[in-house]
């Protein structure tokens, strides 16, 4: 309801919704008030010209021609509707039989659907006029037959989209039958679009009814429409042209305003989400009360990469959200640097800050932001992109979708160093086998002329690497780069990003949700929460030397080969902080079992210990009582009164 | 407490063989732990379970009868991996959960039934007319399980629940499957790729690869003598095993 008043405050709108009622209307009042009138026949003032008696003139039996196109227009909607009605009706079964009957049948009528859309609209109404018969109904059959299957096609779309999800199967498995699957689940989930298309659909069907009774194949005498109308009134064009104009106005009119109402309905419900967006709290933002943070104080020869006091900011609906407050480290060459945290905590943002990738709508902020002693918050010149593109590698997640999947691998490895290096094509892609060599990838001959489809998802991920690698990279930022892939393959992946780390000291800035695997890999652990580092430790220390109480949580909340079995997990409580509502004092404190008065009230600053360490906790490396209940209904009942 | 028993299943799509030959029995009120990589056919397994995918050859028995993958009533649950897709967004915590309830009782009755279950899980029942959209993750795990667990399963498939939820809350779904286990004696087939989660969770533990179970036994036993190379291969890819 909300988002159908959302439809009135947009011009084009409001324009549509107040066109669409008013033809609505005059189909409902028009007939009773002006039949009469229209039917009135004057033989003494035949093929008249518009006067001020008839507005539009008369046509060859001396009618009024204004009053007689108003009057079809409750002919010729009703006329839409029933059609549009039939196209929906008959669209719907086609659409949803797949689904209801199973596969094999299901198929059947998917194919039959896929050879009705290929013949033409206007092709399959004519056949279908030459069966039925001329006349309205024969008419109406026609043009809502000739819609049916590409509302059945759009149907079948929407439908097997909404039952590949699991909510679906979950149905299933519970006992519900398909009929009742489909009312209870399914066409709830794709509504809106449909109705959309219905009603964009009756404007078409509206003017294809024109049509047929313009040929002669609609409505027939002495029941008449608007395309009828047209018909009458073409024959007596140049003695009155009104007699044609006129419903052909009315025709125009009416089927802008049915398809310019879907569409404004269809922006207004945001056609295309199956299922509704969840939205974004209304909660302000706190961007003032960032701690100072204190200079790590690195030194600077063998830094590669030195950030201090990043900020990234995006625009919020109430005010601007920031989910990265504050990160200041430093990279040296060779390191390994771990970055930890739960998923919002600002560490895949980070990453992508440094490598200059967040999109546009965000706001990148640094005291300093420095590869290799070049400022990477400088204005984006060549000379910028050509060191982004040499000397730091990007490795995402999702290998799959960071290639172009019409592209051949090896062109896309030879494409950065054409670019960057300006190699010639042969030489370029020479290095690319070369690469896709270093990585492991076997036989990289033949694997450089294959697409990544071809290429397994642990490959794909070795690919992406290799591509990095094209240049002679000084840091390889890693987000998350072995979570889609299997264990034993992940083992692969971290394996190789270490032994080219060790190879030709490659810096490694590796950003993972799994403690254990930054464990692993890294030298160091950056802990992140809420926008911030927390701590900042050796990763030989994760297990033993933590001092910051959500590290402590982190680590124990993962079961690992040697977890005591009979004891229940640790847990932390509660849920991550909401970037556009970060409370003030410590971000963590709700969660925490140490937590002081004074926690809330003021955030703890990130202080620099005598062994390099870093730590941002007012009660740091006190003792926790182990947590074994799960708080977290607690937590809830609270949430529940609070709000 | 039912036996869910695996005879010789094999699922074919075309002419993939997903799952070959597999023989496995999920001891009455035992955890089951199912591991393998992606493409092993463990989930395939899962599905077969329910009913989801066609059976070509084999038979799944609960104690000794075939399981029913028709009509109402339905002996065995699943849960889904991805708890953002498995409740419907359309409708309220407590209308799901009720879907899976067997039909009959009043109005009161049922809404009870469902405040059970919310609490059997640690959600506040008060919050059963919440949309998926207001929970978040592990939350919405929890209701994935209330609704397994609604419809008074005697095995419940679990297949990936904590794979998508972050550590942090992985923890308390997996406290909450033990705890469940032990109050209510489910059977249950736990599928995972993570062996330290099912090494947690499962008494016994089947290793799956490319469609056949190669290894099989009680948890302890297997992950200290392993028997196949492959069960070997995911013991030394277990992160933060190795220290550097």
């Amino acid at each position: 309801m909300r988002r159908l008043m959302g439809v009135l405050r947009t011009p084009l709108g409001l324009t549509a919704t107040v066109l669409s009622l008013g033809v609505l209307v005059l189909a409902v009042v028009a007939p009773i008030l002006w039949t009469d009138d229209a039917e009135a026949v004057d033989t003494s003032n035949i093929l008249a010209p518009p006067s001020s008696e008839h507005w539009a003139g008369t046509d060859n039996l001396g009618r009024d021609i204004l009053y007689r196109t108003l009057v079809a227009t409750r002919l010729s909607v009703e006329l839409a509707l029933a059609a549009t009605l039939i196209a929906v009706t008959v669209g719907l079964l086609l659409g949803t039989a797949a689904f209801v009957l199973g596969r094999r049948p299901g198929r059947l009528v998917g194919a039959g659907i896929n050879i009705a859309v290929a013949f033409p609209g206007i092709l399959l109404a004519l056949f279908f006029a030459v069966i039925f018969g001329v006349g309205a109904t024969g008419a109406v059959l026609a043009i809502g037959l000739a819609g049916a299957p590409a509302f059945g096609r759009l149907t079948q779309t929407l439908v097997a989209s909404v039952a590949a999800r699991d909510y679906v199967a979950a149905a299933s498995v519970a006992g519900v039958g398909r009929l009742r699957s489909l009312f209870r689940h399914v066409l709830p989930n794709i509504s809106e679009p449909l109705v959309v298309n219905a009603t964009i659909s009756a404007g078409g069907a509206l003017l294809a009814f024109a049509g047929l009774s313009f040929l002669g194949l609609g409505v027939q005498q002495p029941q008449y429409d608007w395309g009828r109308l047209l018909f009458d009134g073409i024959s007596s064009l140049y003695v009155n042209p009104w007699a044609a104009l006129a419903p052909g106005i009315a025709v125009i009119i009416a089927g802008l305003a049915f398809n310019l109402f879907g569409e404004s309905v269809a922006k207004a419900f945001g056609v295309g989400v199956v299922g509704g967006i969840p939205e974004l709290p209304s909660v302000a933002a706190h961007l003032d009360d960032v701690a100072p943070v204190e200079d790590a104080g690195h030194a600077p020869e063998d830094v590669v990469l030195d950030v201090r006091d990043l900020r990234v900011t995006f625009p919020g609906p109430n005010g601007p959200i920031r989910p990265v407050r504050g990160v200041s480290f430093a990279v040296r060459r060779g390191e390994a640097i771990g970055v930890v945290g739960e998923s919002g905590s600002g560490k895949s943002l980070t990453a992508l800050a440094i490598s200059r990738l967040v999109d546009d709508s965000g706001r990148v902020e640094a005291d300093r932001l420095e590869l290799l002693g070049s400022d990477l918050r400088a204005a984006d010149t060549k000379a910028q992109r050509q060191l982004l593109g040499t000397s730091l590698a990007m490795v995402f997640q999702d290998p799959m979708t960071s290639f172009n999947p019409t592209q051949r691998m090896g062109g896309q490895l030879a494409e950065s160093a054409r670019h960057h290096q300006g190699l010639s094509r042969k030489d370029a892609l020479a290095r690319a086998v070369d690469r896709l060599r270093a990585v492991r990838i076997s036989d990289p001959e033949t694997r450089a002329h294959q697409y990544p489809h071809e290429f397994s998802g642990g490959m794909r991920q070795r690919a992406m690497i290799g591509m990095g690698l094209m240049g002679s990279p000084a840091l390889i930022v890693a987000d998350e780069p072995t979570t889609a892939l299997d264990v034993t393959v992940q083992q692969q992946v971290l394996d190789l990003l270490a032994d080219i780390r060790a190879a030709d000291d490659v810096a490694l800035l590796l950003i993972s949700h799994d403690v254990s695997v930054v464990g692993e890999v890294c030298d160091r652990v950056l802990v992140m929460y809420a926008g911030r580092i927390v701590e900042d430790l050796p990763a030989a220390g994760l297990e033993s030397a933590a001092r910051h109480p959500y590290t402590r949580a982190l680590v124990a909340a993962v079961p690992d080969m040697a977890t005591d079995i009979d004891q229940p997990l640790a847990v932390i409580p509660g849920r991550p902080v909401d970037p556009s509502d970060v409370p003030a004092g410590c971000a963590y404190a709700a969660r925490c079992p140490l937590a002081s008065a004074r926690c809330r009230a003021e955030d703890p600053p990130l202080v620099t210990e005598p062994d390099g360490s870093r730590v941002a906790c007012w009660h740091a490396g006190e003792p926790i009582a182990i947590e074994i209940r799960d708080r977290e209904l607690d937590h809830e009942l609270e949430e529940v009164e609070a709000s | 407490m039912s036996e869910l028993r695996f005879e010789d299943v094999t699922v074919r799509y075309g002419h993939y063989t997903a799952v070959d030959q597999v023989s496995l029995t999920v001891p009455a009120g035992q955890i089951v732990g199912l591991v393998g990589e992606s493409g092993s056919g463990k989930s395939t397994l899962a599905r077969a379970a329910v009913g989801l995918v066609p059976l070509d050859a084999g038979r799944i028995l609960l104690d000794g009868e075939p399981v029913p993958t028709r009509g109402r009533r339905r002996p065995l649950q699943m849960v889904f991996q991805d708890p953002y897709s498995s409740l419907d967004p359309r409708m309220t915590i407590g209308e799901s959960i009720s879907e899976a309830m067997a039909p009959g009782g009043s109005r009161a009755e049922r809404r009870a039934e469902v405040g059970r279950l919310l609490e059997l899980v640690h959600l506040d029942p008060a919050r059963a007319g919440a949309r998926p959209s207001e929970l978040s993750g592990g939350q919405r795990q929890r209701v994935a399980l209330a609704r397994a667990l609604g419809g008074r399963p005697s095995v419940v498939v679990a297949d990936e629940i904590t794979s998508a939820l972050d550590v942090s809350i992985q923890g308390a779904v997996l406290n909450l499957v033990r705890e469940l286990q032990r109050e209510l004696g489910l059977s249950m087939l736990f599928i995972s790729h993570n062996l330290a989660v099912v090494r947690y969770v499962a008494t016994h533990v089947a290793v799956m690869h490319q469609g056949r179970i190669v290894e099989q036994g009680p948890t302890a036993q297997v992950l200290a003598e392993p028997d196949h190379d492959y069960t070997r291969a995911l013991l030394a890819a277990v992160p933060g095993k190795r220290s550097l």
